[in-house]
């Protein structure tokens, strides 16, 4: 079983990712304007709502309870859906997916594919598999036909093209659909990839789409979005695919309820998404003839098996956690190197694919708990963080320096009188760097510290030597 | 009451003033303040860092040292947090039997500075003078982990004399994050940017919390950047009176 997260095995270290996308500042203002757009509004709308702690609760607790039993809710949902004359399929890694994907569209001599919602068919790398089996995908949600047509890569969970503004996609657009003329406004954006998209939605036979909730008890398949590209892509092709992770699944309809609430106003401050799309099998006469889900694991049990991080698998993609971010503010979502970026993906990501390629995400963030504060369904990512790099450091990725100075420092802290000494030690070892009262360069590592900031040097006297002179004088 | 002081690694070590504050203040209020000379840190940094062994062995220490003290005062909200939010699960698994009771035992009795002297000893005015105006900056873990509210506000504004400015973007990390400080200094520095220009904002002449940590971070930054603001924990300011209220 190979499993891989898009292309997150071969991306840079965050460090040195985030250290690029620092210097575009036009990047920098989209996301930073984009994130406060979406911040405030959910702020707005979570205020109003008087019972959002109940409701993250109770949101937690169903979670808790289906990656509990999630084995029979699965063989519930294959049941129920198979009932209601879908096909339901099981691929345990992304190769299994993509051939599975690819099988269909072929029985139906397609070379052509509708797509919308899917951000696990990234997670997969469909589009690259399909391209190489000679079938071509359209991406029709506007922000992933955005990063579609600027062969870019998604940088938010919810809004992909968040790092672009209006002008930059309005060249793109300009030079990809090969359009003459084009308005300014956004309205002007919207008509052409409406004219661009409707060809498409009217003319490919099979589409494709993600869940963002797969019900039990019906078998059911739930997308929501904002534009209504996701409703044609659902119901006007004749042969309908959905990718479904596993972990998406809820025990039955009503819970809902509260799903639907929480996830809009978490995701793009709204109190309800504009389509909320669920079907059930096939229905003749109604919708596509022929329904497959696939069911996919990619690393999913693997993250189950562990009880302290378990939790990660709860997560109902709003984003959230990404526009309270302080550090995603900085960098946008480029910087995680997956699909999956922020505090989210800094979580996901290792734990999907192997520690060795991701051993920089456990690190990134400062720890500051507002994501654990704004998340819908209680996922303590702070607490996660840090078990995972305690696993980064059992897995021996961390650097050498690091080991020797956290060792030497578990030395000094293992009594007092040791800690006395080794204060009276780094007293004398800093006299060298400070200059005028001031250490304005460190060496090593600690380098990053003052690369921009000065630090003031160890005062002559610790709080313990003043103490121990005051009882003497006592 | 005897209150015991529980002074943490950095703040022994960097910050030896902010204790004296803490004496200086409790003392005032009437209270007897010990130090156990035996205390070293709270494991905080090899904790988060990835090394939870070495954090248990100071867990363990620390459980040792302070296990009979009545109360203890900690003039820093992020190592306060360390022990509310870990210890009992490292306890626990450490498999001590002692230890899960005494952190049972002892967390109640664990205060940060401005908890102390509102919760336990409900003092709001310390008698304090601190003619300046000054800002907060609220510390990620005292605010979301600790859920210390405007108890800092409240001291503050019984001070004489002193103006207290409200800090815009109040509750955004300033970036120090302890060692994502040094593994990822650049958004680090990004973020401690965006901090100092909030504080500029504010036009105070002195930034406090009650953490020096984020101080110590803030602190660097206005220094590298000559920007005339000082940083100041909390019980410094607390701990000014007329005869020594000069910057």
């Amino acid at each position: 079983m190979s499993v891989h997260v898009g292309q997150a095995a071969e991306a840079p270290a965050f460090q040195a990712a985030a250290k690029d996308l620092l210097q575009n500042q036009q990047l920098r203002r989209n996301v930073r304007h984009a994130t406060e757009v979406i911040r405030n509004k959910r702020a707005k709308v979570v205020g109003e709502t008087p019972d959002w702690q109940e409701l993250r609760e109770a949101a937690r607790r169903i979670k808790n309870h289906v990656m509990r039993y999630l084995d029979e809710y699965l063989e519930r949902f294959e049941h129920a859906c198979t009932r209601a004359g879908g096909h339901v399929h099981w691929a345990r890694d992304a190769d299994e997916a993509n051939r599975i994907v690819i099988d269909i569209v072929k029985r139906h001599g397609g070379t052509e594919l509708i797509k919308v919602k899917t951000m696990t068919s990234d997670e997969i790398r469909l589009n690259a598999a399909l391209e190489a089996a000679g079938i071509t995908p359209h991406e029709t949600d506007l922000a992933d036909l955005i990063i579609q047509l600027g062969h870019d890569k998604p940088s938010h969970i919810v809004v992909p093209a968040l790092h672009k503004n209006k002008t930059e996609i309005r060249s793109l657009f300009l030079e990809k659909m090969r359009l003459g003329e084009l308005g300014e406004s956004a309205e002007a954006l919207a008509d052409a990839s409406r004219r661009y998209l409707r060809e498409k939605f009217l003319r490919v036979p099979i589409g494709f789409s993600g869940g963002n909730f797969a019900i039990a008890e019906s078998g059911s398949v739930c997308v929501v979005e904002s534009e209504g590209n996701g409703r044609m892509c659902v119901t006007l092709p004749r042969v309908l695919i959905s990718l479904v992770g596993i972990e998406k699944i809820v025990p039955t309809f009503g819970d809902l309820e509260v799903f639907l609430q929480i996830l809009a106003r978490s995701a793009t401050g709204e109190r309800m998404n504009p389509y909320n799309s669920i079907w059930t099998g096939v229905t003749p006469g109604d919708g596509p003839e022929e329904f497959h889900v696939i069911l996919l694991d990619n690393g999913r049990t693997a993250v189950l098996s562990d009880g302290e991080s378990r939790e990660t698998l709860d997560c109902i993609r709003c984003g959230a956690c990404l526009n309270i971010c302080p550090v995603y503010r900085q960098t946008g979502g480029h910087a995680y190197g997956s699909i999956y970026a922020g505090p989210i993906g800094a979580i996901l990501t290792p734990q999907l694919q192997s520690m060795e390629h991701s051993q920089s995400l456990p690190y990134a963030s400062s720890l500051c708990g507002a994501c654990y504060e704004v998340c819908p369904v209680k996922i303590n990512i702070p607490e996660i963080l840090i078990h995972l790099r305690a696993r980064v450091v059992e897995q021996g990725y961390a650097p050498l320096t690091e080991k020797v100075g956290m060792k030497a420092a578990a030395m000094a802290f293992s009594n007092g009188e040791r800690l006395a000494t080794a204060e009276q030690l780094a007293r004398l070892a800093q006299k060298p760097l400070v200059r005028d009262g001031l250490i304005r360069s460190l060496p090593g590592m600690l380098g990053g510290w003052t690369a921009s900031r000065d630090l003031r040097p160890i005062p002559p006297e610790s709080f313990r030597e003043w103490w121990a002179k005051r009882e003497k004088q006592a | 009451m005897t209150i015991s002081l529980f002074i943490t690694c950095y703040n022994d070590t960097l910050f030896p003033e902010t204790g004296k504050a803490v004496v200086a203040v409790l003392e005032r209020l009437g209270h007897t303040v010990e130090f156990r000379a035996a205390q070293t840190c709270c494991g905080q940094m090899h904790y988060n860092t990835g090394y939870p062994h070495d954090a248990a062995a100071m867990m363990h220490h620390f459980l040792r040292v302070f296990r009979d003290a009545e109360t203890i005062c900690v003039p820093s909200g992020s190592c306060v947090a360390m022990m509310r939010d870990h210890f009992p699960k490292m306890a626990h698994e450490s498999g001590d039997a002692e230890a899960v009771r005494a952190c049972d035992e002892m967390l109640p009795r664990i205060y940060e500075f401005s908890e102390l002297l509102i919760d336990k000893l409900q003092i709001t005015d310390t008698g304090a003078h601190f003619p300046h105006s000054v800002t907060l900056h609220s510390t990620c873990h005292s605010l979301r982990s600790l859920h210390i509210g405007d108890r800092p506000v409240r001291l503050l504004h019984a001070v004489r004399d002193c103006t207290f400015v409200e800090l815009p973007r109040a509750d955004e990390c300033c970036g120090f994050g302890g060692t994502f400080a040094i593994k990822n200094a650049d958004v680090s520095a990004a973020m401690l940017a965006d901090k100092l220009a909030s504080i500029r904002e504010t036009q105070a002449e002195v930034v406090t919390a009650v953490d020096n940590s984020c101080l110590m971070h803030i602190g660097g930054g206005l220094s590298r950047r000559g920007i005339p603001v000082r940083t100041m924990h909390l019980a410094e300011i607390l701990a000014s009176t007329h005869a020594e209220a000069t910057l």
